[in-house]
């Protein structure tokens, strides 16, 4: 076995100039891969991670159908056992309660229709980023003042609709939860900015206790919004959750909603991505290794003279065949080692320094993508395509291997 | 004569040519492929936006795209008629609409929308309000206050057809002015958002509600040809010579479909160069078997006193007619697949919440542009040409001595 290895091995440099134009072929297609990979992996988990914090959360508890149909009265009507449950679970890293509730929102001079969110001031700058993208005026005091129970924040599109400036009054005029008129004069205290025109154009925020007084909630809340330590224990936390609630003794039927069905576009979004991506990748394989197989395929056919003569000595055809396949495995090897070694290179660079697409920061902005994207390296995008590349390559080595079968030892010799 | 000479040079080993051909033909059917598919997604994006009462121009009160409200109006819209009767190319179409935000409610529910008050006859050339009523009705020109709302508008307000829906906005005196209408039609668009966002009323009955007399808020033009846009812009600029008033193409209009075209302009030209690269390996590697494998013959034809430039124009052919021949194919290939996709489109509504975060229309049927078939043929043949060169002096050099003592 082992001299079989040397073999190929020695076999392999025999013709030093082709050998190096099939590992760099090989090893162009796994650097790209790597990189390729890693970069998508890397932006899925921006653009999950920046939708979540602008708004959905991790996970949300709602009342059963709020989701959906977005009515007023399917509220959670005490949040604290939801509260507690979550306090028990070790990797939920912040939570908050909100509630919304759709508004004609009035200055002076203009009115618009807009969603009106509820929010608990000190625990909502630790799950979004709501306090950090207060552009002008300020975020509540912690604890809120008496005049901070009073002050909105408005999205920057839709102040400027309004025409509202920080200090300005502003009415607002909705329904309540028992279908009454539901109407207070706030003060704008801030004016935000996330960079999503949809997100700064249809919202006011101002502070739960408000929301409650003014839409006749009582203790109610619509939303109990949930940030994770990470991505990957948001399936766990949901199960916990799912498991308590079921056993739990609330008045309303409560479920769990993971951001994926918080925002199913993206998660849509991101496995159309994956699939055209492995669609290229695949063309990208098929070309390499059909530019490729010409190495394997001569590597074998202009040694017929060779090959007969081994068999007249007494060589097995299996294990000459073996001893190709050993050879093509082995040039393969080098090539998917030195791709993988330079994209992981390549990879580790930019995840240093970030990748700009210029011109496409506008464009990122609306999906609450940050301009400056970092590839993320990890054990499957850097072993994933070259693997493929492997067994592809490997697969294109078996038709000239299996030829060598058919060889008989006199006619090869006299080739 | 040298074409004949390659031709039957490259099949002296007939497996060998098969092989680089399919790499060129998948490389060359690829990008073919590709290309189209990209163009095809951004061209549905963009007629998506432009039938999404976009168009291809549009005229609006200087003011107004900032700050879409109704007191940023046209006053005279039938002046800015008579000079687009005079001024457009041949085919252009155009309306004028009442564009605001109202709030629209029944006993239930209520929401914002863009209240937009249309000339139904017109409007049914330019947008596609006119081919999307599924239920119902469409607008027509006796109307008054009946309105057609979007299918998923009437889900959330547990409402249909024959009921009553109220819009309230303000009106041009700066007074709040609510009317009830009575639902006509629901209208089903690519885009939910669509769906749930716009009401559509007659423009006469929105100029009485918001007592904004003859004034409009915009009038959208639909050229006969999109291409025309930036041109009749800049036409339209210099006649219509109204300080207040201003005119903007599709282009300006919607940046981020622009700034998509572009990024896909430069992901096409980067996947070219991409499979090219992965191609070149192998037209390298092949030409270099062939050449060393008839190192005798060359070192021959040199003793027998032919020039290097002519050995080296000699490889530069085999490799040119390998590679015009995988490109006839790909190209045969390519078109007859997109041929193929140009019936049924590539439908991804099982993705659709998808394809509506990305902007996307559901259905994507490629488009073929002449200049992406150029380019990727160009590309191939020669960035092929440029790497058969290294084989090529390889074959020039060597002596006849050495080439002929060569086993």
């Amino acid at each position: 076995m082992l001299i079989d290895v040397k073999m190929a091995w020695r076999n392999i440099w025999r013709n030093p100039r082709r050998t190096i134009l099939t590992v760099l072929a090989i090893a162009f297609a796994c650097v790209l891969l790597v990189f390729m990979l890693s970069f998508q992996f890397g932006s899925y988990d921006t653009m999950i991670n920046a939708s979540v914090k602008i708004n959905t959360g991790h996970l949300q508890v709602q009342a059963e159908g709020y989701q959906s149909r977005k009515k007023m009265e399917l509220v959670i009507s005490d949040p604290r056992p939801v509260e507690r449950m979550l306090d028990g679970i070790a990797s939920v890293s912040a939570y908050t309660c909100r509630a919304r509730g759709f508004a004609l929102i009035s200055t002076e001079k203009r009115s618009y229709g807009a969603m009106v969110v509820g929010v608990e001031p000190d625990r909502e700058a630790r799950v979004s980023t709501l306090k950090d993208i207060v552009q002008k005026g300020r975020y509540w005091n912690s604890p809120p003042t008496p005049e901070d129970l009073s002050g909105a924040l408005v999205g920057r599109l839709l102040a400027r609709n309004l025409g509202a400036e920080v200090g300005d009054e502003i009415t607002i005029l909705g329904q309540g939860r028992d279908g009454s008129v539901a109407a207070t004069v706030l003060t704008v205290q801030g004016i935000y900015a996330s960079g999503m025109d949809e997100f700064d154009r249809s919202a006011v925020h101002i502070p739960l206790a408000t929301f409650q007084e003014v839409f006749f909630m009582d203790q109610a809340v619509h939303e109990v919004v949930v940030i994770a330590d990470r991505l990957s224990s948001v399936p766990s936390i949901k199960a916990t959750l799912q498991n308590q609630l079921a056993r739990s003794a609330a008045p309303e039927k409560l479920t769990v909603l993971d951001w994926d069905e918080l925002m199913p576009g993206l998660r849509q979004a991101i496995r159309m991505d994956l699939v055209s991506g492995s669609i290229f990748y695949m063309i990208l394989i098929m070309v390499v290794a059909f530019s490729i197989l010409n190495t394997f395929l001569m590597a074998i056919l202009e040694r017929t003279h060779e090959f007969g003569v081994m068999m007249a000595v007494g060589t097995q055809p299996g294990r000459l065949t073996r001893l190709v396949l050993t050879e093509s495995a082995g040039m393969t090897l080098v090539g998917v080692m030195a791709g993988v070694t330079a994209g992981c290179l390549l990879t580790w660079y930019f995840q240093l320094h970030g990748i700009e697409i210029s011109g496409s920061a506008e464009l990122f902005k609306q999906y609450g993508i940050p301009p400056r994207l970092y590839p993320q390296l990890s054990l499957l995008s850097a072993s994933i395509g070259p693997a493929v590349v492997f067994v592809i390559t490997f697969l294109s080595a078996l038709y000239p291997a299996l030829k060598i079968r058919r060889l008989k030892p006199v006619e090869a010799m006299s080739h | 004569m040298d074409f004949q000479l390659a031709w039957r040079n490259i099949w002296r080993n007939p497996r060998r040519t098969a092989v680089i051909l399919v790499a060129v033909v998948i490389g060359v059917w690829s990008m073919i492929c590709i290309a189209a598919l990209m163009r095809g997604i951004v061209g549905g994006m963009v007629k998506n936006n432009i039938d999404t009462l976009t168009g291809h121009i549009q005229i609006h009160q200087r003011q107004y795209p900032d700050d879409p409200v109704v007191d940023y109006r046209i006053t005279d819209p039938l002046a800015i008629q008579s000079i687009l009767k005079k001024e457009l190319p041949e085919g252009s179409m155009w309306s004028t609409r009442v564009r605001v935000n109202a709030v629209a409610s029944n006993a239930r529910h209520s929401t914002g929308v863009s209240m937009i008050g249309i000339e139904p006859e017109r409007e049914a050339h330019i947008s596609f309000i006119g081919a999307a009523v599924t239920q119902g009705r469409y607008l027509d020109e006796s109307d008054t206050s009946s309105i057609v709302i979007g299918k998923a508008l009437a889900e959330e307000f547990e409402t249909e057809i024959g009921k009553k829906i109220i819009l309230m906005s303000r009106d041009a005196p700066g007074d709040i002015s609510s009317r009830a209408y009575r639902i006509v039609g629901l209208f089903q668009a690519e885009m939910e958002a669509t769906e749930k966002g716009y009401v559509f009323i007659p423009i006469h009955t929105a100029q009485k509600m918001l007592k904004m007399g003859t004034a409009v808020s915009e009038i959208a033009i639909l050229l006969p040809d999109a291409d025309l846009s930036e041109t009749t812009t800049a036409h339209l600029k210099d006649k219509i010579r109204d300080g207040d008033l201003i005119v903007r193409s599709w282009q300006t209009i919607l940046p981020l479909v622009t700034a998509v075209l572009k990024l896909y302009d430069t992901f096409v030209f980067i996947w070219f160069l991409v499979i090219f690269v992965a191609m070149g390996f192998g037209i390298v590697n092949t030409t270099l078997m062939s050449v060393f494998e008839r190192m005798r013959e060359f070192g021959l034809l040199k003793a027998l006193g032919m020039r290097p430039g002519r050995i080296i124009r000699g490889i530069l052919t085999e490799s040119a007619a390998i590679l015009l021949l995988g490109i006839i194919i790909g190209n045969i290939l390519g078109l007859l697949t997109n041929w193929g996709l140009s019936f049924g489109g590539i439908d991804l509504s099982e993705l659709a919440q998808g394809v509506e975060y990305a902007g996307m229309a559901r259905i994507i049927y490629p488009i073929v542009l002449v200049k992406d078939i150029l380019a990727a043929n160009l590309v191939v043949l020669l960035l092929g040409l440029i790497v058969s060169l290294y084989p090529a002096v390889k074959a020039a050099r060597f002596t006849p001595v050495e080439a002929l003592t060569h086993v």
